[in-house]
């Protein structure tokens, strides 16, 4: 297979974890105009939760379920006790999620060491498959693949029912929502809880192809705010679109600027901002 | 009584170095002056003018990075503070221009992002800043002939900045232009309605600042005689913004109380424990949590409740 195709690959398997990773990012940050600093952390205390599971011989899908579980109970703990306090107060809540993210990634390394642990790639996904004649990675295009099943359901989840009819109304306009009787607080707790799930599922299924490691909670918040930023906050479509563009930058900046990876990554999210603050598909000015 | 205060306080300070014993305290009283105008430099946004950021460190961190290039490549020292002051300014510039395009959230949020661009560099371009080894210099310099290398003599120079530090932010808050920041950070709107350039003002108190930024950065790096990427990392620009908050936002003399706090800790705490991030955490949440308006305005408050006021 050509470096190309490789990298291309590569591209779509990152945008898919980054899509996961920033879709719940997006939408607290939409509803909640929460910046929740520690959503990097809700990624790697997934990774970390699952492979003590899967140390203990839970099966991999199972163990990243669960452990996505862990970290929406523990992000649900957050909100309700913590961010419910701090309504409208940008710079506490700034403090506390980035306070939140010391201790967890302090937490982490007291509990799991300073070693990358690596998490097997479940059997059945080993090897490669072979499409149009080629072969590519069965892991890397099931990671995609599940990535657009989630796109597609909290698709369905936002736009076709009455939930997710609730959900739009509290980001296009809270007040409003309330005094129609949405319970927006409920809806901002399961919000909250649904982007720590997904953040935390997709910290195990990336952790096959990332390993876990100190720091990826740090190199994964950026990848993460740079999709919103791109893509425009609360937005479903901005947060796909966002992180595909993100994947696709990142491994093939790597590739030709190896030095300079950082700065290509983030010179589009420049280009956006200055031409189109709210980001491509955002609707008003963050 | 509070001028007779303050000169007692500067009384106090400037003889640190004659009545505490050990190099080490008073390396660790250069250290809180130097993150005490780091502080006061990152206060001006966040205090004075609403905006929060957490990419200084990148602003800290370039002013070291461009000091070390050029004493590396031999230039002179008034040489190296000018360049690298400059340098800082411009770079300012160019990050106010972008993180002026969204205030609150997205302020914060692109205020990451470039700091976390700085810090890339700062780790992976290794042929311009070495990568995670980071930079020597040789020395630290000689103004007018005295000797810096002792920790008294920097001290007493970290002292004299950190004075001139503290009058420009009494000028700054005093001025006309300083209760215009003030105003675009409770009431942009109305501050337009009155004809003000709030986009202005805003850029010019990014640039203030940045320049305050750059000057700890400079002296930071004088101080350590090295810079590595830990010193632009989000950690550092948080640490700075932990600072401002636990002393009390927009006060004066908050962010140095603050400085003195996390720097004291830090020493303290790593002296005891490795798990310094953690307490780290656990103070920022502690104080957003039970004293949102930080310590020294929270530490008043307690105190005038305990007098049954």
């Amino acid at each position: 297979m050509s470096l190309w195709l490789l990298l291309a690959v590569n591209s779509v398997t990152l945008g898919g974890l980054l899509f996961l990773l920033s879709v719940g990012f997006s939408l607290i940050f939409g509803l909640m105009k929460i910046p929740n600093l520690a959503h990097g952390s809700f990624f790697m205390l997934g990774a970390y939760l699952s492979t003590t599971l899967i140390a203990r011989g839970v099966d991999f899908w199972t163990a990243a379920i669960v452990s996505g579980l862990g970290v929406a109970v523990f992000g649900g703990v957050v909100e309700r006790f913590i961010l419910r306090r701090l309504p409208g107060a940008e710079l506490a809540q700034v403090l506390v999620t980035l306070g939140l993210s010391f201790m967890v990634a302090d937490v982490c390394l007291m509990v799991w060491t300073g070693d990358p642990i690596r998490i097997d790639t479940p059997a059945a996904l080993r090897g490669a498959t072979s499409l149009m004649g080629r072969g590519f990675p069965t892991y890397r295009l099931a990671i995609s693949l599940i990535a657009l099943i989630f796109a597609a359901g909290l698709w369905a989840l936002l736009e076709r029912t009455r939930l997710g009819a609730m959900i739009r109304a509290g980001v296009d306009d809270p007040a409003m929502a309330r005094v129609v009787g949405i319970r927006v607080s409920r809806l901002f707790t399961m919000v909250f809880c649904l982007g720590a799930w997904l953040a935390g599922f997709a910290g195990v299924i990336g952790g096959p192809i990332l390993s876990v490691y100190p720091g990826l909670d740090g190199e994964m918040l950026p990848l993460a705010l740079v999709v919103v930023i791109l893509g425009g906050s609360g937005s479903l479509l901005g947060s796909l679109v966002g992180s595909f563009i993100v994947g696709f930058l990142y491994n093939f900046g790597q590739a030709m600027f190896p030095e300079l990876a950082y700065v290509v990554l983030f010179l589009p999210m420049l280009i956006v901002l200055v031409v189109r603050p709210q980001g491509l598909f955002g609707r008003q000015a963050v | 009584m509070k001028r007779w205060t303050l000169a007692a306080v500067l009384a106090i300070l400037a003889t640190v170095p004659l009545w505490v014993s050990g190099t080490f305290y008073v390396n660790i009283a250069s250290q809180i002056l130097l993150y005490a105008i780091f502080a006061l430099g990152v206060n001006v946004l966040a205090g004075y003018a609403g905006l929060v950021s957490l990419g200084h460190a990148g602003l800290f961190g370039i002013a070291a990075y461009t000091a070390a290039k050029i004493l590396g490549a031999g230039g002179g020292h008034v040489t190296v503070a000018a360049a690298a002051l400059a340098t800082t300014v411009v770079v300012s510039a160019a990050f106010a221009v972008l993180a002026l395009r969204g205030t609150g959230l997205g302020f914060v949020m692109i205020t990451v992002a470039l700091g976390q661009i700085v810090w890339g560099v700062a780790y992976r371009w290794i042929g311009l800043t070495n990568g995670d080894n980071g930079i020597s210099i040789v020395a630290r310099p000689s103004p007018f002939g005295l000797a810096l290398a002792t920790p008294r003599s920097f001290y007493w120079a970290t002292f004299v900045v950190f004075l001139v530090a503290i009058a420009s932010m009494a000028a700054f808050v005093g001025s006309p232009f300083g209760a215009a920041v003030r105003g675009t950070r409770d009431q942009p709107r109305r501050m337009t309605a009155l004809g003000y350039n709030v986009w202005m003002i805003r850029f010019v108190a990014f640039l203030f600042s940045g320049f305050w930024s750059g000057v700890a950065g400079l002296l930071y790096l004088y101080y350590n005689q090295f810079v590595s990427p830990q010193a632009v990392a989000l950690t550092a620009s948080a640490e700075a913004l932990l600072m401002v908050i636990s002393g009390g936002t927009g006060t004066l003399l908050g962010p140095i109380v603050g400085a003195a706090l996390v720097v004291v800790i830090k020493n303290v705490a790593s002296a005891y424990i490795e798990r310094w991030n953690f307490v780290l955490g656990a103070i920022f949440v502690g104080i957003v949590v039970f004293m949102p308006e930080g310590l020294v305005p929270g530490t008043v408050r307690v105190w005038r409740r305990g007098r049954g006021r």
